[in-house]
């Protein structure tokens, strides 16, 4: 080994630890801020003489911890299996299968995909209150389909263009069906590419802000994120019991991340790049 | 679209307002303010990740694989994974004046320096800026770190047989190799800074004065608290084309080849 070799890699360690620490620095901070006496206002650092569990008891009941899971949970299965779906279907068809006008839907998906959500939520409020959907979860649930759509078709429509061309010919040679060659032959191929996109909308649902604030007024008819901003709002300035909220609310997000991580590192890996 | 040229509060009668909603985008500072403010966090969501992600990849490429790279990937993911709110919230109490940034700069002797640093005119945008930075590294890193997976051995393999340090090696090989990862990073990120909404109405609401204010939140506040419905659609236009005029030649760029 040589010393500009030895060099090299202490300071590589070195960078790597930093970004590291600068990840998890925010959150560590906020677990020991969690754990001071109730009322105080500790130190951003620093662990507790006599840590206070019970602040995590506290603020289970405060941040109305059951109704924003179940809330979430709710929102959650009503948009991911319905766009993933849709999202599938369409994606297959704009890839595998002529469409009329296919290259001027895919045009508008991509316009779609840039949209900002901010440019939308304007008439969107207005619409679903022509509807009488406003304060209801489907007013979180039916606009989130919509605005994810235009991205799970792109990733699906990646996905079906580099789908075996061959494989759709000998279904065809064996009197299979448009339909029965996407059922029994290209979905269970697309296993990866679905289960990615449903990981990603997941989480998109389970975090989307926007909506839930201006379209439902009732925090506990929210997704975790919009409950979240809510609980900030009415304890910003117990600093102990907002960290020890937030963790709460922000752990299931951790722990399904941590558990799947090896296949959703491995999924955006796959899906990302076309 | 239509709204945009109405003078509307969103209850009573709307009135024709002609152009008047979008001359104001370009004539009322603090709505040109705002839009100014999102391509500032373009460098912080955008060219720091891209850069710094570059960086952490092609470290954690020249690793051998094992608990420690695994343990960098995923440490340095956590933040995205988690609602932008945690993230807003979690760094409003760094940056308090009882946070962890002046403790540690209490901590070296320069406490001349501390603030409160989300309500400091000066530092308050690139303090936000500094949070999306959190937010995104994982994120570029992960999708660069795949990219560098599938650039073939037998380059890096070549370049070291020329001699190639660990440096130009970078520069050779991996830079060019993931020219497709860096477009999507790219315009993914760009997209978050201009669109920027979760974190900067949970840790400054745009303030203090409008230092921090972004197109999202004035959108958000013009619509729902102040009922300038018009004013508020012709400023999401707005947005809405800056935003494909800034994406359009990036993905040029990357269809190229």
């Amino acid at each position: 080994m040589t010393t500009s070799g030895l060099a090299h890699r202490v300071t590589r360690t070195g960078i790597l630890l930093a970004l590291m620490l600068f990840a998890v620095v925010p959150l560590l901070s906020m677990f020991t801020t969690a754990l001071a006496a109730p009322g105080s206002t500790p130190q951003g650092l620093s662990w507790p003489s006599d840590p206070h569990w019970h602040n995590f008891v506290d603020a289970w009941s405060a941040a109305n911890f059951v109704a924003l899971f179940r809330s979430s949970t709710l929102i959650v299965l009503g948009v991911v299996p319905a766009t993933v779906a849709m999202a599938t279907a369409a994606g297959y068809a704009l890839a595998q299968l002529n469409v009329p006008f296919g290259k001027a839907i895919y045009g508008l998906l991509l316009v779609g995909l840039t949209l900002p959500f901010e440019a939308l939520i304007t008439p969107l409020y207005y619409d679903l209150r022509s509807m009488g959907l406003l304060g209801t979860r489907l007013a979180i649930v039916l606009p989130l389909i919509g605005l994810l759509m235009p991205f799970g078709v792109f990733w699906m429509r990646a996905h079906f263009l580099g789908a075996e061309p061959a494989l759709t010919e000998a279904a065809k040679v064996d009197g299979a069906n448009t339909w029965q060659t996407f059922r029994r032959i290209h979905l269970p191929l697309a296993t990866s590419a679905w289960s990615a996109l449903s990981v990603l909308f997941f989480l998109a649902s389970w975090n989307q802000y926007l909506l839930p604030l201006v379209l439902v007024d009732d925090p506990t008819k929210r997704t975790v994120a919009g409950g979240l901003g809510a609980f900030q709002g009415q304890y910003g300035t117990d600093i102990v019991l907002l960290c020890a909220g937030s963790l709460l609310i922000i752990l299931p997000s951790l722990v399904i991340f941590l558990i799947f991580q090896r296949n959703f590192v491995k999924a955006l890996m796959q899906g990302a790049v076309k | 679209m239509q709204y945009s040229f109405y003078d509307w509060d969103g209850i009573g009668p709307a009135t024709p307002a002609g152009l008047d909603n979008w001359k104001a985008i370009f004539t009322q500072p603090e709505l040109l303010q705002s839009v100014v403010n999102a391509f500032v966090l373009v460098v912080f969501y955008t060219v720091l990740p891209v850069g710094l992600g570059l960086v952490a990849a092609s470290f954690i490429r020249e690793l051998k694989p094992g608990a420690f790279s695994t343990t960098a990937r995923v440490v340095l993911f956590v933040p995205q994974v988690l609602p932008l709110v945690a993230a807003g919230i979690a760094w409003t109490w760094m940056y308090s004046s009882d946070g962890l940034v002046n403790q540690v700069l209490r901590a070296v002797g320069l406490d001349q320096y501390t603030r409160a640093w989300l309500g400091d005119f000066t530092f308050a945008l690139p303090a936000v800026g500094v949070i999306g930075v959190w937010v995104m590294l994982g994120f570029c890193t992960v999708l660069l770190l795949a990219g560098i997976g599938k650039i073939d051995p037998a380059l890096y393999e070549a370049a070291r047989l020329d001699g190639a340090g660990p440096v130009s090696e970078f520069f050779a090989v991996t830079l060019p190799g993931l020219r497709r990862e860096l477009v999507v990073c790219t315009t993914f990120t760009i997209i978050a800074a201009l669109a920027s909404f979760d974190v900067v109405q949970i840790a400054t609401q745009g303030g203090p004065g409008y230092q921090t204010m972004v197109p999202g939140v004035q959108i958000y506040r013009m619509t729902f608290l102040q009922q300038h419905v018009g004013q508020a659609s012709a400023l999401a236009v707005f947005l809405a084309v800056v935003v494909l005029l800034v994406i359009w030649p990036i993905q040029r760029l990357g269809r190229q080849k």
